[in-house]
């Protein structure tokens, strides 16, 4: 494992979060939002595409740039540190890893470099009920003579509303609650019967309802091998998990460091807050969980470059404590602001609505506790 | 030296194998046993006596202490040679030669504020296991506000004399020497303070171990009685004493925060994910039933896996010669959460069986437990309490102010 980064991974880093800065602050979220985008912003998409950031997990043959998760996870933070709307997520992380862990060439040579390029986004569709449950899966996909036909629903799909291609995990056999049986399949987002319900989420980044009626795709279209789409979702999803821990990693460092100037600035009893020593012991006791995340982070990103085998556990890891961080350090922001934290004009609100979808997609930290103490033993 | 240790590490690894194959005997692979711990010193009993043949060796070396200078008896390493040499003794399992103040606490703050004369008399014998030491700092009205001692040490001309008392005296009464602060001046509270080391024989001191509620004790209060104190055994200069207190605080911080915690349990008791399955029972699934207790234990070693990460984390970024003060401060108060967590889990999940005190009636590694969970209480109040962690987490790390 290591905690340390290369000069390349250090570079990006520099670059994601002068750009973070610079380009999507805060403000530029609250724009898209009054100006009911819905997350939406394709002139984004194109200036990160422009940085190279789609191809980051894409190999090099297939135009991307290869350098792998933790460079993914130094982006990844860097936009948590605006709560920035990016379809990075879902395309370059999830979408990019299942088609590299289980695509044919056929497949990897269609949708990868227009991956990285910017010029495809990809939304992976699992859940369908209202908490991450990645193996009861009840859509179903029935083969019927040139392909499938898939019957179903999916619920809350981040960046479903604008995704040019869904992944849809379905079931071939078996019942919902089993991960043999399942598998994934390349939907175009204009096939017939699939409908997109767009939903105004409390975030303002936007995600969709999916209806899947009589949808027929071609055998070309199933990702990986029929009835053993497990083996390519599950280090799929860890990919994703560990990419959005690092996302909410990046909100909680923003989220304390603005909460840490207002103690430095606002007097109270002709005093500055931050001297109030109930103040300053929540602070301390945050920030200590702040590093003991950021530890949990760094081993998981570089855990998948190393193809280490306890990625589960790293992963679940990551995403538990990262939730358990963002959800203290976003309610902390709101008290220690006070009033002003209450108002709409002030950054603190924004942070804390993000923090509750960053803690819910893809399992927060009971569902991960309850999976790292299964592959515990107990 | 009996080491010749080569610059080229792969030729310094093949002779730290073969040495040690030849000197680490069988008995110091094996997991320590709790009442086989070497603390050295004159009154150290080696129950083991491969355990005297071990820390000898070991302090020929000077490996007990790898990266000190030779010159004081020392290993003389660098950090790649010690690193090499660490991950060798790990190898094998080799138990540790010597637990020490000495070498965790004092050896450091002389080797950085002594004089060449003390360091030639007092660091080959840490090395060596040969005076085991303790520490003199907290008394019965200075204990968070450490710098508020008063034992008195005024200037006789030939000698120092010392009045007073100390409280916490970690194994006063089994050390040769201790290591004290004094107050040298009334007039002002942290400039009045120095540093002084003696002889625990000198007439006039006495110490008294105190039982704690876990019916051990490894602490005492330390009197001392017109105590004469050679002038040369002031450490640093008359009145500086406080900056070298508070340097060997963070070597007792890091020592504790490394893993040197009281209350850990010691040998032969299980995790509580274990205890629990036995007590608790399972579920049809083989999972510890209660759901709460499965979760917060799970919780607890998420958080112990978090704190050996972030120990790994900051050992790397230092070898990278990163800034690692932010990392290294929040240690202590992490470690004293972590180990009380865990105690009271292993009680919680031991149930009736770990509220036993002693006797036949209750198994051993229950009992442990037990004792271990109520000396845990202590992990947040020694070498600096929880609370004054935070404030000078919030104070250094975090620049906030003081209130005014």
């Amino acid at each position: 494992m290591s905690f340390v980064l290369s000069e390349d991974q250090q570079m990006l880093r520099d670059t994601a979060m002068a750009f973070a800065r610079d380009e999507m602050p805060v403000s530029h979220l609250r724009e898209l939002r009054d100006g009911g985008a819905n997350g939406v912003d394709a002139e984004m998409r194109g200036k990160l595409a422009e940085l190279g950031f789609f191809g980051v997990l894409v190999p090099e043959e297939y135009d991307g740039v290869g350098l792998g998760m933790v460079a993914m996870g130094q982006i990844m933070e860097a936009q948590g540190r605006t709560i920035a709307a990016t379809p990075l997520l879902q395309t370059a992380v999830m979408g990019a890893s299942a088609l590299i862990l289980g695509g044919s060439e056929a497949q990897k040579a269609e949708w990868l470099p227009k991956i990285a390029s910017g010029e495809a986004t990809v939304a992976l569709a699992v859940d369908e009920g209202t908490h991450h449950a990645p193996l009861n899966i009840a859509t179903e996909a029935e083969r019927n003579g040139q392909g499938y036909t898939l019957n179903g629903a999916k619920r809350y799909v981040p960046d479903g509303h604008h995704a040019d291609v869904f992944i849809i995990a379905a079931r071939t056999f078996g019942e919902a609650g089993q991960a043999h049986g399942i598998s994934l399949f390349l939907v175009p987002n204009n096939a017939d019967g699939l409908s997109v319900n767009a939903l105004n989420t409390v975030d303002s980044h936007g995600a969709a309802h999916l209806t899947l009626e009589d949808v027929a795709v071609g055998e070309d279209s199933v990702l990986g091998a029929v009835d053993a789409g497990w083996e390519v979702l599950e280090p799929t999803l860890d990919r994703g998990r560990i990419a959005l821990a690092a996302e909410a990693l990046g909100s909680a460092q923003a989220a304390f460091d603005m909460t840490l100037e207002y103690m430095q600035t606002r007097k109270q009893f002709g005093q500055l807050i931050g001297s109030f020593q109930s103040l300053q012991h929540r602070a301390a006791k945050m920030f200590t969980d702040l590093e003991l995340t950021r530890s949990c982070i760094a081993a998981a990103l570089s855990g998948v470059d190393e193809n280490r085998n306890d990625m589960a556990e790293l992963a679940s890891l990551a995403k538990a404590r990262a939730s358990d961080l963002i959800h203290l350090v976003s309610n902390e922001t709101v008290q220690f602001h006070g009033g002003i934290g209450m108002t709409d004009a002030h950054d603190s609100g924004l942070y804390m609505k993000r923090a509750r979808v960053q803690e819910a997609l893809l399992g927060g930290g009971s569902y991960h506790r309850d999976r790292y103490a299964k592959l515990n033993g107990f | 030296m009996a080491f010749d240790a080569p610059e080229d590490l792969e030729e310094f690894r093949t002779n730290v194998q073969n040495w040690l194959e030849e000197n680490c005997p069988p008995s110091m692979r094996t997991p320590m046993k709790d009442d086989e711990i070497v603390w050295g010193g004159t009154r150290e009993a080696f129950k083991n006596p491969d355990s005297k043949v071990w820390l000898e060796r070991m302090g020929e070396n000077g490996w007990t202490a790898p990266e000190w200078p030779a010159e004081y008896g020392g290993g003389g390493l660098n950090k790649a040679q010690a690193r090499i040499l660490q991950q060798e003794l790990r190898r094998i399992k080799a138990r540790p030669a010597l637990f020490s103040f000495g070498l965790w606490m004092f050896g450091p703050a002389l080797l950085e504020f002594g004089n060449d004369e003390q360091k030639k008399r007092f660091i080959p014998d840490i090395v060596k296991g040969k005076t085991r030491w303790c520490q003199g700092y907290s008394e019965p009205g200075a204990g968070s506000d450490l710098a508020d001692l008063q034992t008195k040490c005024e200037d006789k001309g030939d000698h120092w004399l010392i009045n007073g008392q100390k409280v916490w005296t970690s194994y006063a009464d089994q050390a040769d020497w201790i290591f004290c602060l004094v107050r040298t001046d009334k007039s002002v509270k942290h400039e009045g303070i120095s540093f002084l080391v003696f002889d625990m024989q000198t007439e006039g001191v006495e110490a008294r171990p105190i039982k704690l509620i876990s019916g051990s004790s490894p602490f005492c209060e330390t009197f001392f009685t017109d105590v004469k104190v050679p002038k040369d055994q002031l450490v640093g200069k008359l009145n500086g004493g406080w900056t070298i207190a508070k340097r060997l605080l963070q070597f007792e911080r890091s020592s504790i925060s490394a893993g040197g915690f009281g209350g850990t349990g010691g040998s032969g008791i299980l995790p509580p994910q274990d205890y629990a399955k036995q007590h608790v029972g399972v579920d049809e699934t083989g999972r510890v039933a209660d759901g709460d207790l499965r979760a917060r234990i799970t919780d607890h070693l998420m958080y112990a896996k978090a704190f050996g990460l972030t120990v790994q984390r900051s050992t790397e970024e230092a070898k990278a010669g990163q800034e690692v003060g932010h990392t290294a401060s929040i240690m202590k108060y992490a470690a004293a959460k972590m180990n009380q967590d865990k105690c009271e889990l292993l009680v919680e999940a031991l149930g009736t069986d770990g509220l036993g005190w002693s006797g036949d009636g209750f198994a051993e590694d229950a009992k442990k437990a037990t004792r271990g969970w109520l000396r845990s209480k202590g992990n947040s109040i020694e070498g600096g309490t929880s609370e004054i962690n935070l404030n000078v987490v919030a104070k250094r790390v975090l620049g906030l102010r003081e209130h005014q």
